[in-house]
């Protein structure tokens, strides 16, 4: 376990993260022994089956959880201090927009909180809308938008303040596919530009491969961290990355991973999440939380 | 490389513009059937009681309730009725604004802080529990018989438990994910509850203060039944009934549901003007 000063271009550093929840007199196990660092401007994709803890992980570096055990080091701050720093740029599966404010009053939501001055907030959020090429709506309410269009417009409210680490919990797990791999090379422009790095919750195995610089597969019962792999594929990724070689042997590659560390053993081979089950299962994780 | 195409992608279809006379237009039509059934049940009225020559005491003609009501109007005369419902008009708004403000007041206290709802909901909920009538004497005996502030209190009791428990739940049932949201932009209990709980809460006050509009006019014409100054709605149903003026009664009991529908509409109004975002304001679009 190190315990010298992270060095600058670490992120974010996890050490022996574990995480219990208590009900009443029975405690379940979410999350053991969590190691892992994740370097400034790194995108890294957390995958695995429902019940795998990746979602709590993901809320203990926000510092939205406490750990029940280890360190949550933010750059070189604890979670605490870096959440009250602004820090962090938090993206829900729901794109969770206020219905009575415009898109434009949406995501100049942040910054009326951090107290940047109107005409400052006004532009920022102007130039972070043409970011994700919503400049033509910034007077439309969130109900007159389409799914994927709200969703651009939580990640363009997330990005105003420039947080040091963006944080995505299954964002477009309520998109269609088409939307979703739109989303995918949206989110990775966004990406290259900002240079901002990303912790990103996904059930789908593709999509983890195409955005990633490292896969970190989890397995259940209780939450831990199998294996990390890296994505060797080449910058800026397209259409093409989709279709070549390479992309299908990683997107095998994590999926025997995530087999492996399954104790039965391919319970969850296929990319899809959405089986009945697992959304209870996440159900029943959320409650615990 | 698809990054490059320019334009929004995902687009809905823009919300069609509605022009204003095309709009008057669909609202005339709304409105058409109802209408319809209210000239007809009129109409009705106005034959089968002329048919079976009901005596005017059991129920009078709408033409007769009309002329009553048209002969009765002038301030001064003996049952004034502009008058009155102006009275009665000014006692209910009154009571709503009384029984709105500490409403919402109480509902702002309890959900800020959990002790302040452990003392304060059993005690809203036992207000609320006791038939209106029993706080009549009590109310003219404190602000006095002929005192409007009597019967406005009789309405702010009956307006004030909806608002509260109304605005509570407004205030509370916020998504976890918002809250989750203004906790990592490290946000106070005060600027959540500025930002998120009190906007979130304006459909559920609106809700409570178009009940409220109602419960008012009921509160202070229950209150004038048991005394109060002459020229008031409740007055003037148990005088004219029992001077067996039926025909004014009605007259009277015509402009109460007037006066219902003002405030009703007073407050639909300003509702659309406040929150235009909400689901059953938006005017065309997606829904």
């Amino acid at each position: 376990m190190t315990s010298d000063p992270a060095p600058a271009s670490v992120a974010v550093r996890l050490a022996g993260v574990d995480k219990v929840f208590k009900t009443g007199d029975k405690a379940t196990t979410a999350l053991v022994g969590i190691d892992l660092e994740i370097l400034r401007g790194e995108f890294i994709s957390l995958i695995g089956p429902s019940g795998c803890g990746k979602s709590t992980l993901l809320r203990i570096i926000a510092d939205l959880i406490d750990p029940t055990g280890g360190v949550v080091t933010i750059g070189g701050k604890a979670a605490a201090e870096a959440r009250q720093a602004r820090d962090y740029g938090m993206v829900f599966q729901a794109p969770v927009l206020f219905d009575w404010r415009t898109v434009e009053d949406n995501v100049r939501l942040p910054l009326e909180i951090m107290g940047w001055d109107a005409a400052r907030r006004n532009a920022r959020a102007r130039e972070m809308l043409e970011l994700v090429e919503l400049g033509d709506f910034l007077g439309h309410y969130p109900y007159q938008l389409s799914g994927g269009m709200q969703q651009r417009v939580a990640i363009a409210r997330a990005l105003t303040f420039e947080p040091s680490i963006l944080l995505m919990d299954e964002p477009f797990g309520a998109l269609d596919e088409m939307t979703r791999e739109r989303m995918n090379s949206e989110v990775l422009r966004i990406w290259e530009r900002t240079g901002t790095s990303i912790v990103f919750v996904t059930h789908s195995i593709p999509e983890a491969v195409f955005l990633s610089s490292r896969v970190v597969v989890m397995s259940a019962r209780p939450g831990r961290i199998t294996n990390v792999v890296a994505i060797d594929l080449p910058q800026p990724r397209n259409d093409e990355t989709r279709e070549s070689t390479r992309y299908f042997e990683l997107v095998t590659e994590v999926r025997e991973a995530l087999r492996a560390g399954e104790p039965e053993g391919g319970e969850h081979g296929s990319d899809d999440a959405a089986s009945l089950t697992s959304a209870d299962q996440a159900r029943v994780e959320d409650g615990i939380q | 490389m698809t990054l490059a195409t320019a334009g929004p992608r995902g687009l809905a279809e823009p919300a069609p513009s509605v022009s204003t006379v095309e709009r008057s237009r669909r609202v005339a039509l709304d409105l058409l059937p109802a209408a319809l059934v209210f000239v007809g049940v009129i109409v009705a009225w106005e034959v089968i009681v002329g048919a079976l020559e009901l005596k005017a005491f059991i129920l009078p003609q709408p033409s007769a309730i009309v002329a009553a009501l048209g002969a009765n109007w002038p301030a001064g005369g003996r049952f004034a009725l502009s008058t009155s419902a102006g009275a009665t008009l000014i006692e209910a708004a009154g009571g709503l604004a009384i029984g709105t403000a500490v409403g919402v007041g109480v509902a702002l206290v309890s959900a800020r802080w959990a002790t302040a709802r452990g003392v304060l909901l059993p005690l809203a909920v036992a207000a609320g529990a006791v038939p209106i009538i029993a706080f009549a004497p009590l109310f003219n005996n404190w602000f006095g018989v002929l005192n409007p502030l009597s019967k406005a209190m009789m309405a702010a009791v009956l307006v004030f438990f909806p608002m509260m428990a109304n605005v509570i739940r407004g205030l509370i049932q916020v998504p976890p994910a918002a809250l989750e949201l203004m906790r990592s932009y490290a946000a106070s209990d005060w600027t959540i509850l500025r930002l998120v709980r009190i906007p979130n809460a304006l459909p559920y006050f609106f809700t409570a203060l178009r009940l409220g509009a109602t419960l008012s006019l009921i509160g202070a014409v229950v209150g004038e039944y048991f005394g109060g100054a002459s020229f008031v709605l409740g007055r003037i149903v148990v005088q004219s009934a029992s001077a067996l003026r039926y025909d004014v009664t009605w007259a009277a009991i015509l402009l109460m549901a007037g006066t219902g529908i003002v405030l009703y509409a007073a407050i639909s109004f300003i509702e659309r003007l406040a929150i235009p975002w909400y689901a059953t304001n938006r005017g065309g679009g997606r829904g």
